[in-house]
């Protein structure tokens, strides 16, 4: 509550000062001059948005959000959200938002088609495994033996093929659900996710599975970091990154992750 | 004791009787025409006899074996009795040969090289041996329908049934079939046929059968029946069909 | 008159091979103007240059397109023990469907819902509830694998169309032709394994060509539940480029496939119009 409180009065301390420094800096770039257009996935999930409503500003996602656009000098009613598949948002074409949420990872052949912003968020890769294989050891031998699977869309196929190269070829499903089900039904042992994924999906939606270990997010060839999507070109992409630069430099960033996604602890390191 | 005796059978369909007591008697190496306008019942009388189609009432006999007792296997019936229809019925997607033999392979259990030369001197007796190897329709309409016959006669059937075997004809092909029945009848096969050849009924049958309305009104030796009528409908019918 | 006939030519001749020129004319001019049209008019397009980055990326192509081949061969091995099964299974339903005698009415019964529920239900759905669903019973492995139950819900969608096909093509064929095989003393079943299935398979070859077809392009529905075919494989692949051109090039895989099948698919049936007339 505390806590609570003390981000409410830094976030508006901020706001203020932004207004003192003299006025918009993303003046005539949104798409909706005077609002700030954010979207988010459809539906949007826990730990990232909670019950589906960002306009609370509860969860990760949807308090860095409202963190980045006081920073910007939007207030929180001028905050408007819509919906986006991720198809949809890598597509070439005009956008319907001005910045895109939904645990984008920032590569460089996605760069070359979207903006991103600087990171908000720094996800280390994790393992998930099925009720039958939690007592697999955390290291990197133990984990070749598994029979995987990922998204197909994710960077977890490439940290599998890269890094685990595990002795069976890995199966690839379209979303978390339908990894869920193989593992449900046994026909994978552990499935690839950034570790607020893996997390939650042992929690609340495979019974009987667990989180048996992450890769450090220093890994520097694939550690995935979030960033906010942009349309290419976007002019609005420095006052972004100077929002997010500054919430990260004074501590409201790494309060709003220790808040929502605090339970990222108590994972072992894979060796 | 006569090779086929029909006593008193009645076939309907539904409310439809196309056979209403019919009685006749066929005895060895006996050929009857039977003739009549088309609906007389000709084509379901000689399906009764082999079993195509169920009677409702009545017996059939082969030798004096009752062959109508309802629920009787039907399939050594139609092995001692064979049959040709109008339309030749030769499966498509076999050669002329194989069409012979499939019978006799099945039936007789023989394998083809047992029947091989039975029934290849069968193609050669009705001059068909340079066609033996032809599918259907590779063959004329006469050369198809002798096919058939001999399809038939590959089961060394006791009777034959022929059902208007020249109807579907060209006439210039009709002569060449008619040939066959009078080699087979020289060789005293029992022969049933439904015709409108008259000319050919009136030279070639021991005895013509005048169906109608699914009864036969007058049955002889083809002289009475063609020469002095006794029925009127009999003469309506031969007025017209002679004209 | 002779002036009207020219080289040996008869006056129709003459008239048939003008005509034939002209409509050949025409179809060339308009063919060469729709393709200039295409070609200028859509790079023309605001769009077009970021569209043809991301759909027609030679080098994301060049890079891809071994892959996708690799993962083509997944599609091959499913569609190869799938089809058989298809067939022996769609035969059987379809005897199944026009079982007469009484004991075997039960079977009737079950061909008839069984075409029912499988030809009403959506492939993909199919795919997901067996593929998903029989494994979570508890199976072990390697018998719970979603190769096993994915095409075991292909085959049996495909073996309720299957199975319409052949009952359409039993019942083309001509009741004289049972007639005639019963009359010579042939039982029911020989009837119909020498006379009538034949010919009622030679009927709808064609026909099931089509959903030979059709089946090759739904094998990628098991990429649903895991088998990385080729569709799933050009999936990752965009993912990783942020780029749809891997799309095309699998789309490019099932044509050079298709086409000739289809092709030839659109042949027999020609042949067998020309044949029935």
């Amino acid at each position: 509550m505390v806590k609570l409180i003390s981000i409410a009065a830094a976030s508006f301390a901020f706001m203020a000062t932004t207004a003192l420094a003299g006025g918009h800096c993303a003046a005539d770039k949104t798409l909706t001059e005077g609002k700030f257009t954010i979207a988010t996935g459809n539906p949007a999930y826990y730990p990232w948005v909670m019950d589906d409503a960002p306009e609370s500003g509860q969860g990760f996602e949807a308090a860095v959000a409202y963190a980045v656009a006081n920073e910007m000098g939007f207030v929180a009613a001028d905050v408007v959200w819509v919906r986006s598949s991720f198809d949809e948002a890598i597509q070439p074409g005009v956008k319907n938002f001005d910045v895109n949420m939904q645990q984008y990872s920032i590569t460089a052949e996605r760069d070359q088609v979207v903006d991103f912003s600087v990171p908000y968020y720094t996800a280390p890769m994790a393992v998930l495994v099925g009720a039958g294989a939690t007592d697999t050891a955390a290291t990197l031998e133990a984990l070749k033996g598994l029979k995987w699977g990922a998204v197909g869309s994710t960077t977890a196929v490439q940290k599998i093929a890269n890094t685990v190269k595990p002795t069976n070829d890995p199966l690839l499903y379209g979303d978390n659900a339908d990894v869920n089900a193989a593992i449900s039904a046994n026909q994978i042992d552990a499935a690839m996710f950034d570790l607020p994924t893996a997390l939650f999906l042992s929690a609340v939606m495979i019974e009987g599975s667990k989180v048996i270990g992450q890769f450090p997010s220093a890994e520097s060839d694939n550690a995935d970091q979030f960033g906010m999507l942009m349309e290419e070109g976007n002019s609005l992409k420095a006052c972004v990154d100077e929002a997010l630069t500054t919430i990260t430099e004074n501590g409201v960033l790494a309060s709003i992750e220790a808040k929502w996604l605090q339970n990222t602890t108590g994972v072992p390191l894979i060796k | 004791m006569p090779k086929l005796k029909l006593n008193n059978v009645v076939k309907r369909f539904g409310e439809n009787t196309v056979c209403s007591g019919v009685n006749l008697v066929v005895d060895q190496g006996q050929m009857v025409c039977l003739i009549g306008a088309s609906g007389a019942g000709k084509s379901t009388l000689l399906r009764c006899i082999n079993l195509l189609e169920p009677i409702e009432d009545g017996e059939i006999f082969i030798d004096g074996e009752d062959i109508s007792i309802p629920g009787r296997n039907p399939q050594d019936v139609r092995a001692r009795i064979g049959m040709v229809f109008q339309n030749f019925n030769l499966f498509p997607h076999m050669t002329a040969l194989e069409n012979a033999m499939l019978a006799p392979r099945r039936v007789r259990k023989l394998s083809k090289s047992q029947l091989q030369p039975e029934i290849e001197n069968l193609f050669e007796r009705f001059e068909l041996a340079d066609r033996m190897h032809n599918y259907p329709d590779q063959l004329s309409g006469g050369q198809q329908q002798r096919v058939a016959i001999v399809r038939a006669l590959a089961m060394k059937p006791e009777v034959m049934l022929f059902d208007e075997i020249t109807s579907a004809l060209d006439p210039q092909l009709v002569g060449e079939v008619l040939d066959v029945l009078l080699q087979l009848k020289s060789q005293g096969m029992t022969m049933v046929l439904a015709t409108h050849e008259m000319q050919f009924a009136r030279q070639a049958a021991d005895k013509v059968c005048f169906l109608k309305n699914g009864k036969i009104i007058e049955e002889g030796p083809p002289d009475q029946i063609f020469e002095a009528p006794k029925q009127v409908e009999t003469q309506n019918f031969l007025a017209r069909a002679l004209k | 008159m002779n002036n009207t006939k020219a080289a040996g030519q008869t006056r129709r001749e003459k008239y048939e091979q003008h005509q034939r020129r002209r409509s050949m004319l025409i179809a060339a001019t308009s063919t060469v103007l729709v393709l200039a049209a295409l070609m200028i008019f859509v790079p023309m397009a605001p769009g077009w240059e970021k569209v043809q980055k991301s759909f027609f990326n030679a080098a994301v192509l060049t890079k891809t397109f071994p892959k996708l081949l690799d993962a083509f061969l997944v599609n091959v091995m499913i569609f190869v023990w799938s089809a058989p099964a298809i067939a022996i299974l769609g035969l059987f339903i379809a005897l199944a469907r026009n079982a007469k005698s009484p004991a075997l009415f039960p079977l009737r019964i079950f061909g008839a819902t069984f075409t029912d529920v499988f030809r009403g239900v959506p492939v993909i759905l199919t795919v997901y509830l067996i593929g998903f669903g029989i494994p979570g019973l508890g199976l072990p492995r390697p018998w719970n694998s979603p190769f096993i139950w994915g095409s075991l819900a292909l085959v049996l969608t495909y073996s309720a169309y299957v199975a319409e096909i052949f009952r359409s093509g039993i019942d083309s064929v001509h009741p004289s032709q049972r007639s005639a095989a019963l009359s010579l003393g042939l039982t029911e079943l020989q009837v119909l394994r020498d006379v009538v299935l034949p010919q009622a398979i030679r009927n709808v070859v064609p026909s099931q060509m089509n959903m030979l077809i059709a089946l090759q392009k739904d094998v990628s529905l098991l990429s649903f539940i895991g088998p990385v075919e080729i569709f799933r494989q050009a999936g990752v692949f965009k993912s990783l480029f942020a780029n749809f051109t891997p799309y095309v090039g699998a789309a490019i895989i099932f044509l050079i496939v298709t086409i000739p099948a289809t092709r030839y698919a659109d042949y027999l049936m020609a042949r067998q119009m020309r044949e029935r007339r």
